[in-house]
C-alpha cells in the first residue's frame, strides 16, 4: 500500500491505496466523487478528464500515486453546492450541449482547459480541434461546440476560473 | 493491472540504483504508454520507478548550437515552448500533433523515445535532425539509439536524461493520421542541415523509423520538392494492415516528403 495526500476540489485528502489504483478509481470509489466517468478506459474518450495542477488530464491513465502531493479539480469542484453553476456548466445547460450526459463532465473540464490555454474568444474550428480527445456518441457535437464558445465568453466576466 | 511496488526517486542516480536493485523494474514519467499496456496486462513490471519528481529533468534550453530538451518535458511543454518555437518550430508543431490536449499534458519526450513505437512522431524528428540521446551513462546518436520496432539501445539500468537537437537551417514535419487512432499512418520529417539533408519516415516501416537516402541525395543537390519528381520508395519492408497496404504507405511517403519540403521552404 502507498500513502497518498492531495488537494481535491480545495480539500486536503489522504488515503492508503494499492499503487495500481487509477486516479479515477480513487476519485470515484474512495472519495465518492462519481461525477468523473470512466468511458473507454483507454485514454481516448475523455469522459474521465479532470484538472491536475490546473491542466486537463485523463484520470483513467493516471495512477493515483502520481497525483500524490498535487492538486486535483473535478466537475464537483467547479461550483459550490447550491450556488449558481460555473459559467461553462450553465452554457452547456443553456445551449443543450448534451443528450445522455455521460461525456458531459469530461467535456466541461476539457472546455475550461481550452479557455485557460486559448482564451475567451474561440472559433468553432479551434474548439473542434481541441475536442479531439473527447468523444460524444449522441449530440453530433454541434451544441457542444456552441456551448463551449458561449461558456468561454461567459467565463471572461466570472470569478469562477 | 497486476500489482507492483511504486518508487519515487528524487535524482537520476537514485532512479538508476532502483533499476539495478529491482529486476524488471520499469521507468514511468507521464505513464501514457505504460499505464495502458499495464491495464491490458501486456506489461506487468513488479516495480515502477517514477521519474516525474526528479527536479530539472524537464528543462528546455539552447546550449551552443543545439536545442536541449529534458527527458520529462511533456509534449505540451515542447509544443508551447517559446524556445522550441524559435529554434526548431517544426519540432514544436510535431509535439502539438501528438495524441490530444490531455495526453500532451502528461506524455513525455523521453517516454516516447524509450518506447520507440513504430507509429510515434518523435523518432522521425530525432533521426532526421540527427539528434543525440543523452543518458545517465553515455551519448547515443539517433542511428545507434533506434534498434527496430519497440526496441532501443538502452540498457536495463539506463535512463534518458535529455535529447540534443542540432539546429537545422530548415525543417518540417508532415503527418498523415490514422483516422481512428490519430497515430501516424505515415509521418515524414525533413531537415536541411548545414552539411546535408536528412529525411526520416515514421509509421510506415515494419522495423520502425527509417531514412530515405534516395530522397536525401536529391534534396542535398537542390532543396526543392521538384527534385523528388519521379522518385519513389519501395513497398518492401513497409507495414501492411487494415489501415493501409504497403503500396499505399509507399505512395504516401513520396507525397508527404514533397509536402514536407514545401512546408520547410515556406517557413524560411
Amino acid at each position: 500500500m502507498a500513502k497518498i495526500s492531495m488537494i481535491v476540489n480545495g480539500n486536503p485528502v489522504s488515503a492508503n491505496v494499492d499503487p495500481r489504483t487509477l486516479l479515477v478509481q480513487f476519485l470515484r470509489e474512495n472519495l465518492r466523487l462519481t461525477g468523473t466517468h470512466v468511458g473507454c478506459d483507454t485514454s481516448q474518450c475523455g469522459a474521465c478528464v479532470v484538472h491536475l495542477d490546473g491542466k486537463a488530464v485523463k484520470s483513467c491513465t493516471t495512477l493515483a500515486v502520481m497525483a500524490d502531493g498535487h492538486e486535483v479539480k473535478t466537475i464537483e469542484g467547479l461550483a459550490p453546492d447550491g450556488a449558481p453553476l460555473h459559467p461553462m456548466q450553465e452554457a452547456f445547460r443553456e445551449h443543450h450541449g448534451l443528450q445522455c450526459g455521460f461525456c458531459t463532465p469530461g467535456m466541461i473540464m476539457t472546455a475550461i482547459d481550452i479557455v485557460h490555454r486559448k482564451g475567451h474568444d474561440l472559433s468553432d474550428h479551434i474548439i473542434r480541434e481541441e475536442l479531439e480527445g473527447n468523444l460524444c456518441r449522441c449530440t453530433g457535437y454541434q451544441n457542444i461546440v456552441q456551448s463551449i464558445a458561449a461558456g468561454a465568453k461567459a467565463m471572461a466576466n466570472s470569478d469562477l476560473a | 493491472m497486476y500489482e507492483f511496488k511504486y518508487h519515487r526517486p528524487a535524482t537520476v542516480r537514485q532512479a538508476a540504483n532502483l533499476l539495478v536493485k529491482n529486476e524488471d523494474a520499469k521507468l514511468i514519467a507521464g505513464g501514457h504508454t505504460l499505464v495502458p499496456v499495464m491495464k491490458q496486462r501486456l506489461a506487468s513490471p513488479p516495480h515502477l520507478v517514477d521519474l516525474s519528481h526528479v527536479e530539472g529533468l524537464d528543462a528546455i534550453e539552447i546550449k551552443g548550437r543545439s536545442l536541449v530538451i529534458g527527458a520529462t518535458a511533456t509534449h505540451n511543454a515542447v509544443a508551447t515552448s517559446a524556445v522550441v518555437g524559435e529554434a526548431i518550430p517544426a519540432l514544436a508543431e510535431l509535439a502539438g500533433q501528438i495524441g490530444d490536449p490531455a495526453v500532451r499534458h502528461k506524455g513525455t519526450i523521453g517516454g516516447s523515445l524509450a518506447n520507440n513505437d513504430p507509429t510515434a512522431d518523435y523518432p522521425a524528428a530525432v533521426l532526421a535532425l540527427g539528434a543525440t540521446v543523452v543518458t545517465n551513462k553515455r551519448r547515443l546518436k539517433a542511428e545507434e539509439f533506434f534498434q527496430g520496432m519497440f526496441s532501443t539501445a538502452l540498457e536495463s539500468d539506463e535512463i534518458i536524461t535529455k535529447v540534443m537537437f542540432p539546429l537545422p537551417k530548415k525543417a518540417a514535419y508532415v503527418k498523415f493520421r490514422n483516422q481512428a487512432s490519430r497515430y501516424a499512418l505515415v509521418g515524414v520529417f525533413v531537415a536541411k542541415r548545414p552539411s546535408d539533408v536528412r529525411l526520416a519516415v515514421t509509421g510506415a516501416g515494419s522495423d520502425g523509423v527509417f531514412r530515405v537516402t534516395v530522397f536525401e541525395e536529391a534534396l542535398k543537390k537542390r532543396f526543392s520538392h521538384k527534385v523528388l519528381d519521379g522518385l519513389t520508395v519501395s513497398a518492401e519492408g513497409l507495414n501492411s494492415d487494415l489501415h493501409g497496404s504497403a503500396e499505399y504507405r509507399a505512395h504516401l511517403i513520396a507525397v508527404l516528403a514533397r509536402r514536407a519540403v514545401e512546408a520547410a521552404n515556406a517557413k524560411a
